[in-house]
């Protein structure tokens, strides 16, 4: 009963919101409505075409897993060799700021030359986007604990492995579950693009397909499960991280928001 | 003859350290200057600092905020070089001014941290710890994390993990600092106790001249920075039977004031 009264300002919102675009749109021609769906017209377009949506979400969804999977593991180990070297993060950090500002739209199309028309461009275009805030977000993590403690580790004779394994890695885990949150945002997005460029599945592809199309709330319902589906990574990662690390969950406590 | 302000490490001494070592200085600390350089230029913490310890001998130091207290802890421990004189101590483990425990572990494997550091499996530095837990009241608290504890648990169970590397040494940094007034009491009448059933060679930094009186066999006070000796007060009242009101404790505590420079 106290989550739902938490929830409420976020529901009332959201259902005004639909209101206003609701009334927005009837109060138009009903030719504006291939422009700009009605709410009910996408609720209804989830409903009679919710065979074609569920199959190509599972396809983005597998997608977006393996990505979000792929890029926090190369993430995570990039980090550590980052966090050893310091050489090595003066000679990879700029280039991964760098990565970031290439604009994945034009980067799609060409991976799909080089890599075809599999699974693989796409979970490059994924892992690519998401990658970057596990590196940013783990690197602190690992590069923020006390240094007193490691002076401590010292007198206590421990090698710079044991010193990691014991003190520096489990304080980074809560960064890299940080970095895979908002990745998990991110690499939706990604998926989308990944999608636009030699595909013929998943909801980015739906999407594309149905504005030409005139289907304009098929498009908008693809969008809405891509939006549910990010909220349901986002709260899932922020369950397991509370199971994993009740330790580092306890000193936020209520909001994961 | 060593590089001059080379450390020696001069035994790899047991945890108990044999008894025939009494005679011989575990600490030794002679005239170090040691200066730091930061943005604002440089800082020097110490200047001609002195200080020797007996096998088993518990020296507090005492001295004003940034006097130059946890440098010279940090030499003892072989964390830092001095730019001048000599520094030789038995192999030292530190005991940090916050307890620094680890979030993730409980308090038995927090305990055990330096056997796992030297390369013990996790059940055998569990039963090393164990009995230790129990002897210094925490044996319901095995598996409880250090948030869960109280400030003085915590000290316990920080102070335990450093007694556990088993060092001749400790370097305890303002152990007691961060707790209130009541616990601190209890936590130097506790430490006393200890001390005399599990004997260390102890070099204790504090800023409480009482605390420096009530644990101390040697009290050495320091100069504001840079910090070097200015006095030393044998305490020869026994240890872990003084109480804060003994007029001989008192009296002491009114000259390590005066050497300090604090009006009565």
């Amino acid at each position: 009963m106290r989550r739902l009264g938490q929830a409420l300002p976020a529901i009332v919102l959201l259902a005004a919101l639909i209101g206003i675009w609701e009334l927005y749109v009837d109060l138009h021609d009903p030719t504006f409505s291939l422009v700009l769906p009605a709410p009910h017209q996408v609720a209804k377009s989830l409903y009679t075409d919710r065979g074609l949506l569920w199959s190509n979400f599972l396809v983005t969804a597998k997608e977006v897993l393996l990505g979000i999977l792929v890029a926090t593991i190369a993430g995570f180990l990039l980090s550590v060799a980052i966090h050893f070297s310091a050489t090595l993060r003066r000679a990879v950090y700029p280039l991964l700021v760098a990565s970031q500002a290439v604009p994945v739209v034009i980067l799609a199309p060409i991976l799909v030359l080089w890599l075809g028309f599999g699974l693989l461009p796409k979970l490059v275009v994924i892992a690519l986007v998401s990658f970057f805030s596990i590196v940013v977000t783990t690197t602190a993590g690992l590069a923020a604990v006390d240094p007193d403690l490691l002076k401590l580790m010292r007198t206590f004779d421990a090698s710079r492995l044991r010193t990691f394994w014991h003190v520096e890695l489990p304080a980074a885990l809560p960064g890299v579950f940080t970095g895979a949150k908002i990745a998990a945002a991110v690499s939706v997005i990604g998926a989308v693009f990944a999608e636009w460029n030699g595909s013929n599945s998943g909801l980015g592809y739906v999407i594309l397909q149905s504005l030409p199309q005139l289907l304009a709330a098929r498009g908008v319902a693809a969008v809405v499960i891509l939006s549910l589906f990010a909220i349901a990574l986002f709260s899932l990662l922020t369950l397991a991280e509370r199971l994993a690390l009740p330790w580092a969950y306890r000193a936020r406590e209520e909001h994961p928001w | 003859m060593p590089a001059k302000g080379a450390r020696v490490e001069m035994i790899e001494a047991p945890p108990e350290e044999p008894r025939e070592l009494k005679a011989q200085d575990a600490v030794h600390v002679e005239l170090v200057s040691r200066t730091f350089r930061t943005k604002r230029g440089p800082i020097q913490a110490l200047a001609g600092m002195s200080l020797r310890a007996a096998a088993h001998e518990v020296v507090v130091v005492v001295g004003p905020s940034g006097c130059g207290k946890t440098t010279l802890l940090e030499l003892i421990c072989g964390l830092q070089r001095p730019d001048s004189g000599t520094v030789r101590a038995a192999p030292a483990a530190l005991m940090p001014q916050r307890d620094l425990l680890l979030p993730w572990l409980s308090a038995i494997d927090n305990a055990g941290l330096a056997l796992r550091a030297r390369g013990a499996s996790r059940e055998d530095a569990r039963r090393a710890a164990g009995p230790w837990l129990e002897r210094f009241g925490l044996e319901r608290f095995e598996r409880t994390r250090p948030a869960e504890l109280s400030g003085g648990m915590r000290q316990r169970v920080s102070f335990l993990r450093t007694l556990l590397a088993g060092k001749p040494v400790l370097a305890l940094d303002e152990p007691f600092a961060s707790l209130d007034a009541i616990t601190r009491q209890d936590m130097q009448g506790w430490l006393a106790h200890v001390l005399v059933a599990e004997p260390r060679t102890v070099i204790l930094v504090t800023h409480d001249v009482e605390e420096a009186v009530v644990l101390g066999d040697r009290v050495i006070i320091m100069s504001p920075r840079p910090g070097r000796t200015v006095s030393e007060i044998d305490v020869t009242l026994p240890r872990g039977a003084r109480r804060r009101t003994d007029p001989a404790v008192v009296e002491l505590r009114e000259r390590a004031l005066a050497a300090l420079g604090v009006q009565p």
